[in-house]
């Protein structure tokens, strides 16, 4: 066992004449949770099929636990979990049931206490026998991770997990995923929320096919080289259109009553926001870029 | 008002056009169908079928007897296809659906008629589908009548007498298996046949399009299951079901039609449950094929009709021309039908109707490879 559990160059698919990836090459190393980020469209969904086999690349090599991406797919679906972006269980069978039939799909015996572990382990006993179709949105997830994990995968591949439950279920699904990466399960996991990035070890931003940021999260600012100046006070909207077109400035969002202004070169940028400032009369500081900041830069 | 009620009405009825006109298998289904039905109930059936197969028993040979032949023959309903040497032979022909009719010529049968005996003359009718035969049976006397009628002794007869009895030959028919020609006996293995076609195929052409609607498809697609594991879990209740259904149809039709119950039941289940498995592969193709529920259900009945009008259920397949005949012997149900009426009505065995369940594997096996070809273990 090699300690890389992903390991692919050149990635590249079309639909039609459209290209969704482009030649995407990333690394993971084992035990590793990777963030995939990147707006919607931006072909994520369709690297994550990729990498689990359920979509055969136009072009680029590598492996997936070791396995070829492109002849070994069915040794890749047996030791890879993959939890699908849209509820992909079936919604007239119950929860129990749902477990029963991914368990028996994977082989695990004996059965009936397997399935009675993985319900008690991911908090699904008290509603076993209803009917999945009817759950909300925190309960369908843990019963989606639960059953991705029914064949105790090496490898963790989540498709936006957390899109559409309220954060409590959020945090908690953080909590299993980090102690199961403690446990060594590698953990590729896409999404739009910035505080989950947070969490990552390492960050993959990928927007039309192309990957832009492939780095360790806690270097990601430094390692796109983006400063940021935050202005508050009164008449921020005023600066905020003011600030337009100034050299330094590439960038503007507003963040409630505040305004994160970024840039590359430093030395304009805070040019700029100063001179701005005591214009409107209103208070500014440099601050470390966050990853929200380089998430819309 | 009404200016409104005309725009929404409007509105929605562009909406439906659009999505019909986007609907690729709708609009073929309104173009195909209306063809289809035109050709086939235009062409392809013939309530009053010719050239019905037939074989003889000659245990005597002369010119009486090659006229009667030759009469059999002119009158186009009666196609000769061979001889049988024996009784036996000529039962299992009938039994096999062979042939439809067997006429035996007896020993002596010349020399009676020269004597100006009227020796009889047998004609064996399959009247399990009395449609197919009853025409055909009734015109067997007036032709052998004409065709003795040179060769019998003393003065020619006067050319209007026509009666068949007491004219020369004395031609007896025989309706078997059916001797009160009911149409209910034979609709009962149809039913059978068509009731199956129907509930099998579609439960598995939808299959795996209901799979792929819910999105319920991927998660099965991303486990280790493979294609023949797949295609095997989805068919194999259903043959449960369609045997269930079997005995459903066949208390009633027995309780109901008092269809006799002569059958070697070992062969009945051999049979069933072939055709049940051959129609669930052709929807479980189709459902590879199909990329909605709407569309596979399309499919499924446009893959019926055929079963139900070139099968033999509702029209004689004898009387249906070679190209109809030739479509016929490519649909599960046409062998199925044949198999059927053998077994429950004309108490075949194995024997008799190993030819038509070697068919029906044949398509089993040919539905099979296609699917497993079709089917994508991939969202590609």
């Amino acid at each position: 066992m090699s300690d890389v559990a992903i390991d692919v160059q050149g990635l590249t698919k079309s639909f039609g004449s459209k290209r969704v990836v482009n030649d995407f090459s990333i690394t993971v190393p084992r035990g590793a949770i990777y963030g995939f980020l990147g707006p919607n469209g931006s072909g994520k969904t369709t690297t994550i099929r990729m990498l689990c086999g359920l979509l055969t690349a136009d072009a680029g090599r590598g492996t997936c636990l070791g396995f070829d991406i492109m002849a070994e797919q069915s040794r890749i679906k047996e030791r890879v979990g993959y939890m699908t972006q849209k509820f992909s269980l079936y919604g007239d069978l119950t929860i129990r049931e749902n477990v029963r039939f991914f368990a028996r799909l994977h082989g695990r015996a004996p059965l009936e206490t397997v399935v009675d572990e993985v319900l008690e382990t991911f908090d699904l006993t008290s509603r076993a026998d209803q009917q999945a179709g009817q759950l909300s949105g925190g309960w369908k997830q843990r019963l989606a991770l639960a059953t991705a994990t029914l064949n105790k995968p090496d490898l963790l591949l989540l498709d936006e997990p957390t899109a559409g439950v309220d954060p409590k279920a959020r945090r908690d699904f953080w909590d299993r995923i980090r102690a199961m990466a403690r446990s060594g399960v590698t953990t590729l996991v896409s999404t739009h929320y910035m505080d989950e990035a947070v969490q990552c070890d390492f960050i993959n931003f990928i927007a039309y096919g192309n990957k832009l940021i492939d780095a360790p999260s806690a270097g990601l600012a430094r390692e796109v080289g983006i400063h940021t100046v935050r202005i508050k006070g009164e008449g921020v909207s005023a600066v905020y259109d003011a600030l337009e077109d100034l050299p330094g400035v590439e960038q503007r969002a507003r963040f409630g009553s505040a305004i994160h202004v970024s840039g590359k070169d430093e030395a304009a940028l805070l040019q700029a926001a100063q001179q701005t400032c005591d214009d409107h009369g209103v208070s500014w500081e440099a601050i470390d870029t966050g990853l929200e900041d380089a998430f819309i830069y | 008002m009404a200016a409104r009620t005309f725009a929404r009405i409007r509105a929605i009825a562009g909406k439906e056009w659009l999505q019909m006109r986007r609907d690729r298998t709708t609009m073929m289904m309104m173009v195909m169908m209306p063809v289809m039905q035109v050709v086939l109930f235009g062409y392809a059936i013939n309530t009053d079928p010719r050239n019905l197969p037939t074989q003889v028993e000659l245990r005597d040979d002369g010119p009486a007897t090659r006229a009667i032949l030759a009469g059999l023959e002119n009158s186009e309903y009666f196609d000769l296809r061979g001889t049988v040497a024996s009784t036996a032979q000529a039962d299992s022909a009938l039994r096999q659906g062979k042939a439809l009719f067997v006429v035996t010529i007896p020993q002596d049968f010349e020399r009676r008629l020269a004597a100006g005996e009227q020796p009889q003359i047998l004609l064996d009718s399959d009247a399990t589908d009395p449609v197919a035969t009853s025409a055909a049976a009734g015109a067997f006397s007036p032709i052998v009548s004409q065709a003795v009628r040179p060769f019998k002794p003393g003065k020619p007869a006067p050319l209007e007498v026509t009666e068949a009895q007491g004219d020369g030959a004395n031609p007896i028919v025989h309706r078997r298996y059916n001797p009160a020609g009911r149409t209910a006996l034979n609709i009962v293995p149809g039913l059978l046949g068509v009731i199956l076609t129907l509930t099998m195929m579609l439960m598995t052409a939808i299959a795996l399009t209901r799979e792929r609607e819910r999105g319920t498809l991927e998660s099965l697609l991303a486990s280790p299951a493979r294609p023949a594991e797949v295609m095997a879990g989805k068919t194999i209740p259903f043959i449960a079901m369609g045997l269930g259904q079997t005995l459903i149809i066949i208390a009633s039709a027995g309780l109901l039609f008092n269809v006799p119950m002569l059958w070697d039941v070992t062969a009945l289940a051999i049979a069933v449950s072939l055709f049940i498995t051959v129609n669930l592969l052709i929807g479980f193709f189709f459902s590879t094929l199909a990329e909605s529920q709407l569309q596979a259900m399309q499919m499924t009945f446009m893959a019926i009709m055929p079963s139900i009008m070139l099968s033999g259920f509702m029209f004689p397949f004898a009387g249906m021309p070679l190209w109809a005949q030739s479509i016929g012997y490519c649909l599960p149900t046409t062998h199925f039908i044949v198999t059927v009426r053998a077994i429950i009505l004309k108490a075949a065995t194995l024997m008799d109707v190993w030819p038509q369940l070697l068919a029906l594997t044949g398509l089993c096996v040919v539905f099979a490879l296609a699917s497993l070809m079709r089917y994508r273990n991939t969202l590609d």
